[in-house]
């Protein structure tokens, strides 16, 4: 079975994120650079899955140079191989556009199973999975709290907020993983070694059939027209508790009608 | 008038709050138009609250198989309704599901997809709240019918009358290969509290509440309050209270009248989920606690001395 892990590298969310002031695009220099946490467990997944049966674990990123941290990172973990598309053309490209780009990305590879996290902390369109399964034709099986393969059919726990839907599907499907999934493993030290030898292809704009005029900031379907940092929110009243700091509060929520 | 799409939600033949909120933001592009894809009956059941919440139409899909199908009958009943009636733009709440048929209509119409958007101005600008709030971004979309999807409680719902004409609109067939079918359907069980991201008024414990027996502290002045419980990703971490109330950057992101946080420092990963609420109360130990800076009214103490003593003074007043 060929599995493809479509991974990310975000910004870290403990860290400040800032936008770039020139093109109001996300500054992905100035924050930590980290491959996603969903992600890690995305490829903990896939690693699973092969070892549960037989397979080969491919991981996928489209991103700036940098990005071949998030790559070392799950492969390190296990993953066998990795594809990295890096172009400036791509740089402001909205959800639309990736979504297209990574259909046809994945096209390139033989894949049975894609398997994606179910939101990226940055962007949070929480919805990637299924735009490329649309674009791809394939059934998309989300938000998984348990993925099984039996053969040829893919089920899955897709658990939110709402409530547990089980769902499945023939393959080939795409899945995308929630935070309940599993525990990421950390990488080994032998695992950190044996990623410096694992094969990654650096993949063109041209290696995927993309036109570079269908992609980036200039070509998007949506454009941003202005970014504004939120007033810093500035610290109010505050008070050292002496027996009746419940009734203080009490006494303020009520000056602000808020009970 | 051009029509605005927008995609009811709804459970067991009742319409959620945020179908109306999409109904009000609706008004400022065009004629509201609501989708309803159900099951036979369900728009007949829906139809006078859409009324009363200005839909001039009301486009019924239904159909008797949708048993096993899983949101391929919406993207599908969207895009068909996108392509013949070319509406202003697509409305979908902001929720996993939503998020899903959004991207998918998208993609299928070939139309932009602004997400999670809090405001929608007559001229197709939207504003969306990023990073826990700490940027307001303007956006508009570059194709026609962009697909839009609104957060939860970012408008405020208006009522006014409308025709809710109600065509038949027929549902596509899915094709089989490319649809995951639904086996089992287990709804959440609802719990006396609102619900997270839609509460009024929110309470939240931290690390500082110790453990889990501990949080009936937050869950006695919530309950005092009729708020929701939150809970920070230190607390939620710890074991302390389940992760589907945890609040922050990796959890929920909530924006109520009243935020009241016991025992939470206060990191960037907390804040970015609570930090747009109107009024903030902070308790902690620690007087250098980062939540201090963003507090409205903090009180330096113990929160299991300072919050029963406000639950108290709370059911007071209301008796």
């Amino acid at each position: 079975m060929n599995i493809v892990v479509l991974v990310k590298q975000v910004p870290d969310t403990y860290s400040e994120r800032t936008f770039d002031e020139s093109d109001r695009t996300l500054d992905r220099e100035s924050a930590d650079a980290v491959l996603d946490e969903i992600n890690e467990r995305a490829v903990e997944e896939a690693l699973k899955l092969k070892e549960a049966g037989e397979g080969e674990v491919t991981v996928v990123t489209m991103g700036p140079g940098r990005a071949t941290d998030a790559i070392r990172k799950a492969l390190s973990m296990g993953a066998d191989k990795a594809v990295h598309l890096s172009a400036e053309a791509l740089h402001g490209s909205d959800a639309v556009q990736t979504a297209r780009v990574l259909a046809k990305l994945l096209g390139t590879l033989d894949h049975d199973l894609v398997i994606a996290g179910n939101e990226a902390s940055d962007g949070r369109t929480g919805a990637m999975a299924a735009m490329v399964g649309e674009l791809l034709g394939l059934p998309s099986l989300t938000h998984a709290r348990k993925v099984e393969v039996d053969g040829r059919t893919v089920r899955v726990q897709r658990e939110t907020d709402e409530g547990r839907t089980d769902l499945e599907a023939s393959l080939p499907a795409v899945v995308s993983v929630g935070e309940k999934i599993n525990e990421p493993r950390y990488p080994s030290f032998k695992g950190i070694m044996a990623a410096k030898k694992k094969p990654v292809s650096t993949l063109t704009l041209a290696d995927v059939g993309v036109d570079a005029a269908e992609v980036g900031l200039e070509n998007a379907l949506t454009s941003v027209l202005q970014v504004t940092p939120r007033p810093a929110k500035t610290g109010g009243q505050k008070v050292t508790d002496e027996g009746d700091g419940g009734a203080r509060i009490a006494e303020y929520l009520i000056s602000q009608k808020l009970i | 008038m051009a029509e605005v799409m927008v995609l009811v939600d709804h459970v067991d033949g009742e319409v959620k709050k945020t179908t109306y909120e999409l109904l009000t933001a609706a008004r400022v592009l065009g004629e509201p138009a609501a989708v309803v894809v159900g099951a036979p009956g369900t728009a007949g059941k829906l139809r006078d609250g859409l009324a009363q919440h200005g839909a001039a139409k009301v486009y019924v899909a239904e159909s008797d198989n949708l048993g096993d199908a899983f949101l391929d009958p919406e993207v599908a009943v969207l895009a068909a309704l996108v392509g013949r009636v070319n509406p202003a733009a697509v409305l979908i709440t902001t929720s996993p599901d939503g998020k899903e048929i959004a991207g998918r209509v998208a993609v299928r119409t070939g139309s932009a997809l602004l997400g999670d958007v809090v405001e929608l101005a007559a001229d197709g600008t939207v504003t969306h709240s990023v990073f826990g709030g700490a940027y307001t971004v303007t956006a508009k979309a570059n194709t026609e019918h962009p697909v839009i999807t609104f957060r939860a409680g970012s408008i405020e719902v208006e009522a006014i009358d409308g025709e809710a004409a109600e065509e038949i609109v027929e549902v596509p067939s899915i094709g089989a290969a490319a649809a995951a079918r639904v086996t089992n359907r287990l709804p959440a069980r609802s719990g006396d509290r609102p619900e997270l991201t839609e509460a009024t008024v929110v309470v939240s414990g931290g690390r500082g509440v110790g453990s889990a027996e501990n949080f009936e502290v937050v869950e006695k002045l919530a309950d005092s309050m009729g708020a929701a419980v939150g809970a920070s990703r230190a607390a939620v971490d710890s074991g302390y209270y389940p992760a589907a109330f945890q609040v922050g950057q990796t959890g929920k992101t909530v924006s109520p009248q009243l935020y009241i946080a016991l025992g939470i420092s206060g990191a960037i990963q907390h804040r970015a989920g609570m930090q747009t609420s109107k009024t903030i109360i902070a308790v902690n130990k620690d007087p250098e606690a980062p939540i201090f800076e963003i507090a409205d009214f903090g009180v330096v103490g113990d929160l299991f001395t300072v919050a029963p003593q406000l639950t108290e003074e709370v059911t007071r007043r209301k008796s």
